[in-house]
């Protein structure tokens, strides 16, 4: 069933952005991931849903090369990166957020949005200020307008309040021209205001930006996403598109408790 | 014509606007203390506050800006200090090629900025009261060989006799020329260390010491920045022990030992950690204490009192004295993260 899906939309996508092909991590005993094979194309929007548990994050831990998986293989825009340590696929326009925000408390908003611009710059390293005139600086006060956050430019980061900083994680990712974003819960503890700018500022995101986005509340998910994996013990077992999985009446037993009203 | 003087004026305003009222009158100040102060005031408390205020900061930009706290800063000053002796003239017949002072003073520090580096990279493997401890394993390890070693250290007694340098007809160790050779100098590496906190470089630093692994995931070098502040670092803490040893004269195993390393700990805690400020104003507090308690209390107790200051300082103010200004004056202690200009 999964493989059907995954060729159906092989052939209405053509280049593939990510590819997966029987991606399996184990730590000991315990398989966090087997077998995962997922082919995104280019510009997709993808939702992963899952219990905790299900693999959700070793699988992105896996795409950036925080664990090296422990078999299967991994292109990103048809370059096997496998093997490439995580600042090279960095490099390759590969971003994430993480699940509990990591950021620089002791910086300003405006220049941890810098340092992300310069990290994927080859001028990384510099004993100079920046000038106002800086390229960097530009994109990161461009990436401050995109994510809302330009009333907090110059707050330290330790002051902005979770939401703000959950903002902020999506900006870091957001930096030095991505062409891949992996979202770990974006809007976990965030209030339903704060989901709904979320929602915003995802679908606001230039079209030729794909993504995976891991995300437990429904609502935002599906809203967000064009098509969805589930996963259930390390494994994918079944796709489709938000609809047909909202529909779908295992997954409304499994992970909706019954009906899904 | 009229337009060049236009522009050089609002030049000069601009300079002066971006220095600020309290650097403006500090620096005044300074400059102008030779007018009023003693010659032992010059030397025993002006210049010597100054060269540990120097030593307080290389471990300052460590710990403040990059989360490593080091008990190494006098061992690398002291590996100048020692360098200026056997590379200089010392009248300890041991060692002292006669290399003219520019050239031992080049040598000297960057002998210091590279085993500041060398340090640096043996210990950026830890974190925390580990790098500490590893730095103190350093610093104890340096003191002892230099104290069983003759043929390069000369043992216990160390080298004497080493003088500073007189050129443009002014001798430097005299109490007014040595007086504004250290102001100068700490000057030039506090100016260095208050532009680098907001470069690339010094904000990289930062951002490392709040999250390292998220720095590495944006595609930074964490190791080879940490290495170099430690080489940085090296670079004040070589030119402070440049300036201890023409202070002192001479230098020994006491020089590195442990009493003098935790004395740099002390200086910047009690100074605070979070501006470049604050070492200064720790070097002062402390080296006033040194001076001035066994006149207070005697020479039994002067040890006591200084522990008694210290602890009343870090008790009231975990930031230093920088902390309770900056409860005055929030901004001051904040200033590396004020947006540049």
């Amino acid at each position: 069933m999964t493989e059907s899906l995954a060729a159906n939309r092989l052939q209405s996508t053509g280049a593939y952005a990510l590819e997966l092909d029987g991606v399996a991590r184990h730590f000991g005993a315990l398989v966090a991931l087997s077998g995962i094979t997922m082919r995104i194309a280019a510009g997709e929007r993808r939702a992963v849903l899952g219990s905790n548990g299900a693999g959700k994050t070793t699988l992105f831990n896996a795409v950036t090369g925080d664990f090296m998986p422990t078999a299967g293989r991994i292109r990103f825009f048809g370059e096997d990166i496998t093997d490439l340590p995580p600042h090279e696929r960095i490099r390759r326009g590969l971003r994430r957020t993480y699940q509990i925000s990591q950021l620089f408390k002791g910086l300003s908003v405006l220049d941890s949005i810098f340092l992300a611009c310069r990290g994927v710059s080859r001028s990384r390293f510099s004993l100079l200020r920046p000038s106002p005139s800086d390229v960097n600086m530009a994109q990161a006060e461009s990436i401050l307008n995109a994510v809302h956050l330009e009333t907090y430019r110059d707050m330290l980061v330790a002051t902005l309040s979770h939401g703000q900083q959950r903002q902020l994680e999506i900006a870091l990712a957001l930096a030095g021209a991505p062409r891949f974003i992996l979202f770990d819960e974006p809007a976990a503890g965030l209030s339903p205001t704060e989901r709904r700018d979320l929602v915003a500022i995802l679908n606001a995101l230039p079209k030729h930006i794909g993504y995976i986005i891991i995300e437990h509340d429904l609502d935002v998910a599906l809203r967000v996403s064009e098509y969805v994996s589930m996963m259930h013990n390390g494994r994918l077992f079944k796709e489709g598109t938000p609809q047909e999985i909202e529909a779908d009446p295992e997954v409304q037993e499994i992970y909706l408790g019954g009906k899904h009203g | 014509m009229s337009l060049a003087i236009a522009t050089g004026a609002t030049t000069q305003r601009n300079w002066l606007e971006k220095l600020g009222p309290g650097h403006i009158i500090l620096g005044t100040a300074l400059v102008l203390y030779p007018l009023v102060a003693s010659d032992f005031f010059l030397t025993q408390i002006g210049g010597y506050s100054l060269i540990f205020g120097m030593l307080g900061l290389s471990l300052m930009l460590l710990a403040g800006y990059g989360g490593m706290v080091s008990l190494a800063q006098i061992t690398v000053a002291g590996i100048a200090a020692y360098a200026i002796a056997i590379l200089g003239n010392a009248n300890s017949n041991i060692l002292g090629l006669g290399w003219p002072w520019w050239l031992a003073v080049i040598a000297a520090v960057f002998a210091a900025a590279l085993a500041s580096a060398l340090i640096g990279w043996i210990s950026v493997r830890t974190e925390g009261i580990y790098t500490i401890m590893i730095t103190l394993a350093i610093a104890t390890a340096t003191y002892y060989f230099a104290q069983q070693n003759y043929a390069i250290f000369n043992g216990h007694s160390g080298y004497a006799g080493i003088r500073a340098p007189a050129f443009w007809g002014i001798g430097w160790r005299d109490a007014k020329p040595f007086y504004y050779l250290c102001l100068g100098l700490a000057a030039l590496t506090y100016a260095a260390v208050l532009y680098g906190s907001r470069s690339t470089f010094g904000m990289t630093l930062q951002a490392i010491r709040d999250n390292p692994r998220r720095m590495r995931a944006l595609g930074y070098h964490v190791t080879a920045h940490k290495v170099f502040a430690w080489l940085l670092s090296g670079v004040i803490a070589g030119l402070a022990g440049v300036l201890l040893v023409w202070f002192n004269g001479r230098v020994s195993p006491g020089t590195i030992g442990v009493d003098a390393a935790i004395d740099v700990l002390i200086i910047a805690v009690i100074g605070g950690l979070r501006h470049p400020i604050g070492p200064f104003l720790g070097a002062l507090v402390v080296v006033l204490m040194q001076t001035f308690a066994i006149d207070i209390v005697g020479a039994e107790r002067f040890n006591t009192l200084i522990g008694m200051v210290f602890l009343v300082i870090v008790f009231v103010s975990p930031d230093g004295i920088l902390g309770l200004w900056g409860r005055i004056k929030p901004h001051l202690a904040q200033e590396s993260l004020r947006p540049g200009p």
